[in-house]
Order: C-alpha cells, then sequence, then structure tokens
C-alpha cells in the first residue's frame, strides 16, 4: 500500500496556518473561518481514507498489523546508530489518533464560525487553531522521541496561545503562564529522560526501543541509579512530562485554569486532544514501559492514574463553574486511561488494558468534546459559567438539552452508549490485574455519574430562572457539531458488537471483544445508582446538597478548594524557593556575577575606545602595520618557534 | 572551464548590447544583465566537468564547480538587491560599466579558486581585484568612494607585491610553480617561511586579517553598498577557499609553522573585529568590522587542516555568504529609500517597517550564531574542528569572543525592535527585486540551518579537496 499522501494531513493545516498568520489582516471574517474548516476537512477526509486503507486494504502479518513509514528523512545525524529523524509512522493507535484530531478539530472549527463570531481576533483564532492541529498531528505521527519532543512542545505553544487568545484579561493571560510553566516543568523531566534514554540506549527510534529484543528492554544496560536502572529513570522521567501535559495528580493545576480560554479551544485542546498526549506516550512506549525492569515504570503509571482519577473526581463533585467540573471529569477520565494502561499485560487477552485505554481515548474524545460544546453553547446564551445562574435551560434550549443528555449518559457508562463500553474493559482490566486499583476505578465511576447530572439537572432542570434577556438556542453552525458529537457518542460502542471488528494488544495483534455481563452490570448498576442520586437532589431544588455538605464539614472545604494543592504550590514557590533560595542567589547574582560582567563590559569598552585611534584613516599607517605585521610574523616563527 | 567562459560571453553580450541601444534604453540592460546572470547561475548547478588544463594550471572538480555556484549565488542576490540602485543612482552611459566589472572580477575569482599554479593563481587574484577599485569609485562624484578607491589600490598593490615576494621564494626552495610538485619537493628552510608568510600575508589582505585588515573599513563605508557586499562576501569566499586549497594541498609541509600562523592572526582578528565592531554607528562600518571577526572565525576550521576543517570552512562560508547579505541587503533598502545609513536612524523599525527588521534580525542572529539559525551550526561546527586537533585555548577565545560580539550584534536588533522613536523611519515599500533578494538569504540560512542534507553533501565534496 502506498500511503505517501498522509504527509499532506499534518501538513495541510499548517499551510493553513501560514496563510491565515501571515495575512491575518488582510483575510477578514468569514472567509478566515472557512479557510480553516475547509483544510481541516481535507485533513479529516485523508484521515479516515488512511483508516480504511489501513485497516481493511494492508494485509496483516501472521495476524499483526504492520507499521508503515511511508516518509522518513534524516535530519541530524549525529552517530550512525543516534540519529534524528523526522517522518511519518503508522500504525494502530497512531492511525486512530489521525482520526481522533482531525475530527474533533474539524467540529471545534465548525463550532467556532458561530462562536466566535464578531470576535476582533476572529483570524488570529482559526490561525491558532490549525497551527494546533498541525503540531498535535505531528506528534501523532512522529516516529521518533524526539520528533515527539518537538511537536510536544509546539503543542505546548500553540495551548498558551489560545489559552491567553482573550489576552487582554489577566485571568487569561495568568492561565496562560500558568499552564505554559507547569508543563514546561514537566517537559523538563521529559527531555532528561529522552536524554538518558537516546544516551544509553543509541537511540531515539520507536521501533528499535519498543523492540522486545532491543537495546532499551533486553537488559544490555546495566547501568542503575539508586536501585533502579537507568531506562526505568528515564522512562519515569519521560511519564513526568506525560503526567503534565495529560494533568495528572500533582501537575494538574493547570487544567482548570487553562478553561480561561474560548471553549472551543476547551473542548479540542483541553478536552480531546492535547491532554491525551501522556497517554498517547505511554501506550506508544507500552513495550518498553511493560518489560524494562518488571514493569516498575508501569506501576508508577498505574497508581498516578488511579490517584488522579479518584482526586479529580472528588473535586468535580463540589464545583460550580461548568467548564471547572468538565475539567476535573476530563482529569478523571485520563486517570482511566493511564490506569488501563498501567494494568495491562502485553499480549492475547492479557493486553486488554491497553485496548481498553485506547478506546476510552477515542470514546471520550467525543464525548467530553460534545459536553464542552454544549457548555460552550450554554455559557454563550446565559454569560456566565456558573451553574447558580442557570436552570430550566430545557424550554430555551432543546437541542443542547439532548445532546448534554446523551454525552451525560455516555460518561456515566449508560448501557448502550459508547462509554459504557469502553469503561466496562478498564473496569475488566483492573479488576483481573489489581483490586485495589478496581475498586477506586468503581467509586470513580460512581463519583462520575453523580457530578455528571448534578451538572446536568441544575443546568436544564432546577430552579426556574429569571434571566436579563431570555436565553435563545445557537446557531446551526455551532449545533451540527454538537449533534455529530452525540451520535458518535453512541454509535462507536455499537460497532464493537459487531463481529468483523477486533481491538489490539499491544502487540499490534487482534484479539476479538467480548462483553462480560457481570462486570457490565456491575458497572452500570453504579452508574444509574449516581444518576439517581443526583436525579433525587438536583431535579428540584431540595435542601439535601447543603445538608450533605453539611455534614462533611471541612472535607467538603477542602475539596470545594481543590485540596488546597494550588495553594501549596504557591507556598513552595513564593515562600520557600523565592525566599528562601532564589534571594539570595539573586542578590549573588546582581552584586558578584553581574557586577563582574559589568566591570568586563565596561573594561572592554573603554579598552575599544583607548584603541580607536590605530585606525586613523590615513593609508600610509595601513601600509605600515602590513609591513610591521609580516615582520613581526616573520620574526616570530623563524626565531622564536 | 563552462562556467569562465559563458561569463565572459555574457560580458561581451553586454557589450554589444550596450554598443546598439539608445540612450534612453539603457535602462533595460538592468534587466538584461540579471536575467542572464541567473540563468547562468541556475545552469551552472546541471552539469559539472572534472579536469585540467593548460598543461596543470587551470584546474576543476565537483568541489570547485560547487563552490563557484555559491559564488553565483551570492553575486546573484547582490544584483537583484542592487538593482534599485542602479535604477536610481547610476548614470545609463555607466550601466555597461557596472556588469562588466563586476562579472570580469567575478571571473577572476573564477580562475583563482581554480588555479592548479601560482601563475594562474596571481593573475586570477589581480583580475578579481583591479575592476572592484573602479567598482567601488563607481559613484566618481562621490568624494569618500573615491577615497575609498584609492586606499583600495594602494593596499592593493603593496599586499599583492609582498604576496608575489613570497612566491618568487616557494618557487627557489620548491623549484616549481605547480601546485602538485611544489608539494612534494618543497622542504622546510627559513626562506620557504619567509616566501610562506609572505604569501600568507598578500591573501590575508584580501581576506582582511588582522594585522592587514585596516583597508577594510574606509573601502566598506566609501563604496556604493552593493560592491561592499561583493566584497565582504564574495571576495573573502574565494580568498579563503583558495587559501585553504594552498595551506592543505600545497604547503604541508611548513604545516607547523602555518598552523602558528593562523592560530595568532585568528585570535588577534577576532579581537580586533569585535573590539571595533563594539563603537561603530554606521551599518557598513559595523558590519566592516564583523565581517573581520567572522573571518577569524573561519580561520578555526582552516587550523584544523583536515576533511572536517574544508568541510566546516565551506559550510560556514556558504552560512556567513546568506547571512551577511541578508544584513547588507536591509542596510541598501533603507539607504535607497530614505539615504540613512546609522544605527540610530534605525531605532523603532519594527513598529514601521516590521518584514525589514525581522531579515535583519535573522541576520545578525545567524551572524552571532544563536540557534536555531544557520549561524550557530557554522560556528558549532568551527569549534569541532577546532578542538578535535586539540586546540583548545583558541576555542575558548573564541567562545569569549562571541560572547563580546553576541553584544554588538544586539545593538540594532535593540534598537529596532525595543526602542521607541518619534522620527523613526516611515514604512516604505521595497522594490520587488530588492524582496527577492532578501528573501532568498533568509531562505538561505533556513535551509542551511535546519536541513542538515546540505552539510552531508558538503562533506562529502571536501574529500575532493
Amino acid at each position: 500500500m502506498n500511503f505517501s499522501y498522509t504527509i499532506l494531513i499534518p501538513l495541510i493545516p499548517f499551510v493553513v496556518f501560514l496563510l491565515l498568520g501571515l495575512f491575518y489582516n488582510r483575510i477578514k471574517e468569514p472567509i478566515s473561518g472557512w479557510i480553516g474548516v475547509a483544510g481541516l476537512t481535507a485533513s479529516a477526509v485523508l484521515s479516515y481514507f488512511t483508516a480504511y486503507q489501513y485497516f481493511y486494504n494492508t494485509p496483516k502479518v501472521d495476524g499483526v498489523f504492520q507499521t508503515i513509514m511511508p516518509f522518513k528523512i534524516n535530519w541530524m545525524n549525529f552517530t550512525d546508530t543516534l540519529h534524528i529523524d523526522m517522518g511519518i509512522l503508522l500504525d494502530p493507535i497512531s492511525v486512530m489518533m489521525l482520526v481522533v484530531v482531525t475530527t474533533v478539530s474539524l467540529m471545534a472549527n465548525i463550532y467556532s464560525t458561530g462562536y466566535m463570531k464578531g470576535d476582533r481576533g476572529f483570524t488570529r483564532f482559526f490561525a491558532f487553531l490549525s497551527l494546533f492541529t498541525f503540531s498535535m498531528l505531528g506528534l501523532v505521527v512522529a516516529t521518533n522521541l524526539f520528533q515527539i519532543y518537538i511537536f510536544w512542545e509546539l503543542v505546548g505553544v500553540s495551548s498558551f496561545l489560545l489559552i491567553g487568545f482573550y489576552y487582554e484579561k489577566p485571568s487569561a493571560v495568568a492561565a496562560a503562564k500558568k499552564a505554559f510553566i507547569v508543563t514546561r516543568f514537566a517537559d523538563f523531566g521529559f527531555l532528561v529522560g529522552i536524554l538518558l534514554m537516546g544516551y544509553y540506549t543509541g537511540t531515539f527510534d520507536f521501533a528499535i526501543l519498543n523492540d522486545v529484543n532491543g537495546p532499551a528492554i533486553n537488559g544490555t544496560v546495566v547501568q542503575s541509579f539508586m536501585g533502579m536502572s537507568v531506562i526505568t529513570w528515564a522512562l519515569i522521567l519521560m511519564f513526568m512530562g506525560g503526567a503534565g501535559k495529560s494533568a495528572m495528580f500533582p501537575l494538574h493545576i493547570w487544567l482548570p485554569d487553562a478553561m480561561e480560554g474560548p471553549t472551543p479551544v476547551s473542548a479540542l485542546i483541553h478536552a480531546a486532544t492535547m491532554v491525551v498526549a501522556g497517554v498517547y506516550l505511554v501506550a506508544r512506549m507500552f513495550p518498553a514501559f511493560h518489560f524494562v525492569d518488571g514493569g516498575t515504570a508501569q506501576h508508577v503509571v498505574a497508581w498516578v492514574g488511579a490517584i488522579s482519577s479518584l482526586f479529580a473526581a472528588i473535586i468535580a463533585l463540589t464545583q460550580y463553574d461548568i467548564k471547572r467540573v468538565l475539567a476535573f471529569s476530563t482529569m478523571s477520565q485520563i486517570g482511566y486511561m493511564m490506569l488501563a494502561l498501567g494494568v495491562s499485560g502485553y499480549d492475547g487477552h492479557e493486553g486488554v488494558g491497553y485496548m481498553a485505554s485506547m478506546w476510552h481515548l477515542f470514546t471520550h474524545a467525543m464525548f467530553k468534546a460534545g459536553l464542552f460544546l454544549t457548555a460552550g453553547s450554554v455559557i454563550h446564551a446565559v454569560h456566565s459559567n456558573l451553574m447558580q445562574d442557570m436552570g430550566s435551560l430545557r424550554k430555551y434550549m432543546p437541542y443542547s438539552n439532548i445532546v448534554f443528555l446523551i454525552t451525560a449518559l455516555s460518561i456515566a457508562g449508560f448501557p448502550g452508549f459508547s462509554g459504557f463500553f469502553s469503561k466496562d474493559e478498564i473496569l475488566i482490566a483492573a479488576f483481573e490485574h489489581n483490586k485495589a486499583i478496581f475498586y477506586i476505578t468503581l467509586l470513580v465511576a460512581g463519583m462520575t455519574a453523580f457530578y455528571m447530572f448534578r451538572l446536568y439537572f441544575s443546568i436544564f432542570w432546577g430552579k426556574d430562572t429569571h434571566y436579563h434577556h431570555t436565553p435563545h438556542e445557537s446557531p446551526w453552525s455551532m449545533l451540527a457539531p454538537m449533534l455529530f458529537l452525540a451520535v458518535m457518542s453512541i454509535v462507536p460502542g455499537w460497532t464493537q458488537i459487531l463481529p468483523f471488528t477486533e481491538w489490539l494488544a499491544p502487540d499490534k495483534a487482534g484479539i476479538h471483544w467480548h462483553l462480560d455481563p457481570v462486570m457490565a452490570t456491575i458497572a452500570s448498576s453504579v452508574g444509574i445508582l449516581g444518576i439517581l442520586i443526583a436525579y433525587i437532589f438536583y431535579k428540584k431544588p431540595t435542601e439535601y446538597p447543603a445538608k450533605i455538605s453539611a455534614a462533611f464539614g471541612s472535607l467538603y472545604q477542602w475539596a470545594f478548594r481543590k485540596f488546597y494543592i494550588d495553594e501549596v504550590y504557591t507556598f513552595i514557590t513564593q515562600k520557600i524557593i523565592f525566599q528562601r533560595i532564589s534571594a539570595p542567589f539573586a542578590w549573588f547574582d546582581k552584586k558578584v556575577v553581574d557586577g563582574t560582567m559589568e566591570g568586563i563590559g565596561n573594561k572592554t569598552a573603554s579598552f575599544s575606545n583607548l584603541i580607536k585611534g590605530i585606525q586613523s584613516g590615513k593609508v600610509q599607517d595601513y601600509a605600515f602595520a602590513f609591513i610591521g605585521g609580516v615582520i613581526v610574523l616573520v620574526i616570530i616563527v623563524i626565531y622564536m618557534l | 572551464m563552462r562556467h569562465e567562459i559563458v561569463l565572459l560571453v555574457l560580458i561581451l553580450m553586454l557589450l554589444v548590447f550596450e554598443i546598439f541601444t539608445k540612450t534612453e534604453q539603457k535602462k533595460s540592460l538592468i534587466y538584461l544583465a540579471l536575467g542572464l546572470f541567473a540563468i547562468h547561475t541556475i545552469s551552472g548547478f546541471f552539469q559539472s566537468t572534472d579536469g585540467v588544463l593548460f598543461g596543470g594550471s587551470y584546474r576543476t572538480n565537483e568541489l570547485i564547480h560547487f563552490f563557484k555556484n555559491i559564488l553565483n549565488v551570492g553575486v546573484l542576490i547582490i544584483l537583484l538587491q542592487s538593482v534599485d540602485w542602479l535604477e536610481k543612482v547610476a548614470h545609463y552611459n555607466k550601466l555597461p560599466e557596472f556588469f562588466i566589472l563586476l562579472f570580469s572580477s567575478l571571473i577572476g575569482m573564477y580562475f583563482m579558486i581554480s588555479s592548479g599554479d601560482f601563475l594562474m593563481f596571481y593573475i586570477g587574484l589581480e583580475l578579481s581585484t583591479l575592476p572592484l577599485v573602479a567598482l567601488v569609485a563607481y559613484n566618481s562624484a562621490d568624494i569618500k568612494g573615491n577615497e575609498a578607491a584609492i586606499k583600495l589600490i594602494l593596499s592593493a598593490a603593496l599586499a599583492s607585491a609582498i604576496s608575489l615576494f613570497g612566491m618568487t621564494f616557494i618557487y627557489a626552495t620548491g623549484g616549481s610553480i605547480f601546485f602538485e610538485s611544489i608539494a612534494t619537493q618543497l622542504t622546510v628552510s627559513p626562506l620557504a617561511i619567509l616566501g610562506l608568510i609572505f604569501f600568507f600575508s598578500g591573501v590575508a589582505f584580501k581576506i582582511s586579517l588582522a594585522p592587514f585588515h585596516f583597508w577594510t573599513a574606509d573601502v566598506y563605508e566609501g563604496a556604493p553598498i552593493g560592491i561592499t557586499s561583493y566584497l565582504s562576501v564574495i571576495s573573502k569566499g574565494a580568498a579563503i577557499f583558495i587559501l585553504m586549497t594552498i595551506l592543505f594541498k600545497v604547503l604541508p609541509v611548513l604545516s607547523v609553522q602555518w598552523k602558528d600562523i593562523v592560530w595568532g592572526v585568528a585570535v588577534l582578528t577576532m579581537f580586533v573585529g569585535n573590539l571595533f565592531a563594539l563603537r561603530q554607528n554606521n551599518m557598513k562600518r559595523y558590519l566592516a568590522f564583523s565581517s573581520i571577526a567572522q573571518a577569524g572565525f573561519i580561520l578555526m576550521g582552516i587550523i584544523n587542516a583536515e576533511q572536517l576543517g574544508a568541510s566546516t570552512v565551506i559550510f560556514f562560508v556558504m552560512v556567513y555568504i546568506f547571512s551577511n547579505l541578508g544584513a547588507f541587503g536591509v542596510v541598501q533598502a533603507i539607504s535607497n529609500a530614505t539615504g540613512k545609513e546609522n544605527m540610530d536612524d534605525y531605532t523603532g523599525l519594527y513598529r514601521t517597517n516590521p518584514m525589514l527588521s525581522l531579515v535583519m534580525l535573522l541576520s545578525l542572529f545567524s551572524l552571532a550564531g544563536i540557534p536555531p539559525v544557520a549561524g550557530f551550526f557554522g560556528k558549532f561546527f568551527l569549534y569541532t574542528a577546532a578542538a578535535q586537533k586539540g586546540y583548545y585555548l583558541l576555542v575558548f577565545l573564541a567562545v569569549i569572543n562571541v560572547t563580546i560580539s553576541l553584544y554588538y550584534y544586539l545593538l540594532p536588533v535593540r534598537a529596532m525592535f525595543l526602542r521607541k522613536s518619534d522620527d523613526a523611519i516611515p514604512y516604505f515599500k521595497s522594490p520587488v527585486f530588492m524582496r527577492i533578494g532578501l528573501l532568498l538569504a533568509i531562505a538561505g540560512i533556513f535551509v542551511l540551518g535546519l536541513y542538515s542534507p546540505v552539510y552531508n553533501y558538503i562533506e562529502e565534496l571536501s574529500k575532493l579537496l
């Protein structure tokens, strides 16, 4: 099969970005929106075609999907084994990610033509969206660690630009900075991990690093540090980068604040694509995580995922800002994906966790993007983010109501919706490999259903709020992507049951999916229980929520304040690092280092003044210097050396 | 030989064209010359011939051919950037002169880098210098230009005399003027060393290495900007190439001596160039000293004396050509539009002319060696070349110099981007040829910096040196 056209998938958004970026003064609304949508449509169609070709028209060898590299250039050559390449790698997960990224991005683009209408930065917004899509696609198809790192940073930059899109708003600027700094801090670990990996194994290439007989896994690297092998250290450091991007505890603090960005951005970047980059990274390096040192790094992944998942779900119970609830729910669901990877085995049915994680990544991208877009539609209508300002919106916004209900049922794991199927797999994987994590997962599933329906009932049912001006349904440019995503929150679940689909273990062999009836019953009853409680509490205004929160007292306050993690960071950075460490360093830097440097600078400058006279402008002086130079050289070389 | 013949035919065509056109139509000569030279440049890339002519005094191979192509690209960019100036300033009757002299000088460069013996080398050297003197004084009404021309011819005469003197010594001890014979027959003797130093100083004059550099600033300042660019990149580039060839291949016997010379001259040149550049306000003088300092860096590659040195030097020369032409192009664009040539005038330029400021920024970053633009890799490779042979002190001194240079390379950047000015140069639209010229320079900077096969190709070619 010839896949060379896949190079166009990332390139088209890049060209759109250049076009809109360079001529953003000339291209006006709504032309720029159409250009963005057209570019993304082309990319999406190409991705679908690639997926079709890859999954159906490419023969498998020994029942295993082949890894294809249609495009690869040698970018920088250090040694014969250590070189940095740029290329495109197609394997089941990268093809799936191509579909996810282009689909959600297309939906966000279409939605934005309505949502951003009349904004001064309309063209700039679409330029940034295209830049983000390009970077994310480049990340997904990376053939080696260094390429993934480059695009990783580009994704970070475009996320920074989009969070701070409303740059007149101080809170948006602060949020953008926070996101950038926190993820940069995590990326430092990532870079160190990459360099360690490259140094000890002599390669950045995924194919070699993930080779079971390759230098990373087969144990040829014997150096160890603090009781763990350097490869494990490298993997954990790389996971640190992934945890930063994927907002895992304790590096999650940027995600809630990132909601300052326009809502389509939250849907695209902070729900569906960029934040799952960490999951994708672990999946990409899965054989290394699994085999090196018996999976030490994999255990770290599992527990970080489980803790984040629980932690975020508890906070989500207490928040009132609807986008923040969704942000914490994203963090919780990504925790799911991480823990599923963490408990997965390698081949055959053992690999169910890996499959569940990727599957959940796909369904989550769809329903969470749908939720965010609907939230955007509501915010657009009510001009507020807060739950208290809403209520009974079903009367004014029938379509948003339906979409939100479907997507919420999906995330709650209601039987028949796509979230039900993927979550079920995660529960099975956890049950078979780690009971403790399984109970956490089950608890989180119930909490998820509860807080999602708390949100749903408070927005669309609950009290009869009087609005200053009557909320009205959003335009079709916004509704169409929402409805599409609602459909995508149901349909993909069912395709799994069809006999011709199979899902993948980490060894890329297909495994047939089967529903475990016991697990499905347990999972869905927990979900339905959560929904029921939310129904009783919030369908009509009641005093139960106040009573419950009062009963939990300080625990509720803790959760509401997000466990004071932000305050802890502030304390550590400002009180300890800035005052105790930075201040003395700053003094030393200013007085001693700067003083020395300024001294050198001043001396250089005055010396330069001093010798200015040598350049006299008289040609006879020049000749003298010339001859003099020759004579001095002769004397030195012949007589003195 | 194809390069030389084609260019010669081109000169003759221009001469004929000049005779048969009326005065008011002479302007079209600019476009004719530009078009023909563009074709010459492009066609140069397609065919390369290896071989030896005139009993060994002329030789060519793929590397030499490639280097001539680089020079062609440089000259093409200079021509593109000069179109506007030629249209405005030049007297129509003097238009053919400009191209004929420039192309003659270029033929001289071709001969110089293709030379197989000292005779051909000397002819090339003279042929490349003499037309330049006339070009420096091209605007005969300009007193500064005339002064510059006089300084150039006097200095050049001195340099060429001493250089020729040195060649006679080498002939006297080596018994031949052919490079290949000298390489085998020459032995170390004081007379041979004397010859080496005399010869070296002549070429060092062309590369403007300290202390043979004094003419540089005055001439650069007085000459028309297009010619200044030519002097600073083409003339210098060709001279570096032939110096490297002769030191590596003809005088390996004296390598102990010439490495010492190169070491000392490199350090002196870097310091002199950088320290003098700190205080310049006129952009042409400023770039003159910057180019002196850059030449000092190049010597770090030469001191390696092996293939790695050759490939790093050629790569750096390419980077230097594109970066310097970007900077000179902006200076020329601004000078053509407003007549201003001082750094103070650039204050606040970013607000009025963002594109030009960006080109200047990229070029200066490349000259300063800030990643990821090409200059960074160029300098980095040079360090590697010197460090590989154990010249750590030299590398250390070079790093100090890079630090100094960072300061003055950022001065215009600060003026353009960070300072506000009420009487900033107002917005103007650069002519289309100028834009193409600048675009080519910037494209060169990026391609060399980000596309590594170029370096691999040069590395492969440099085995032919």
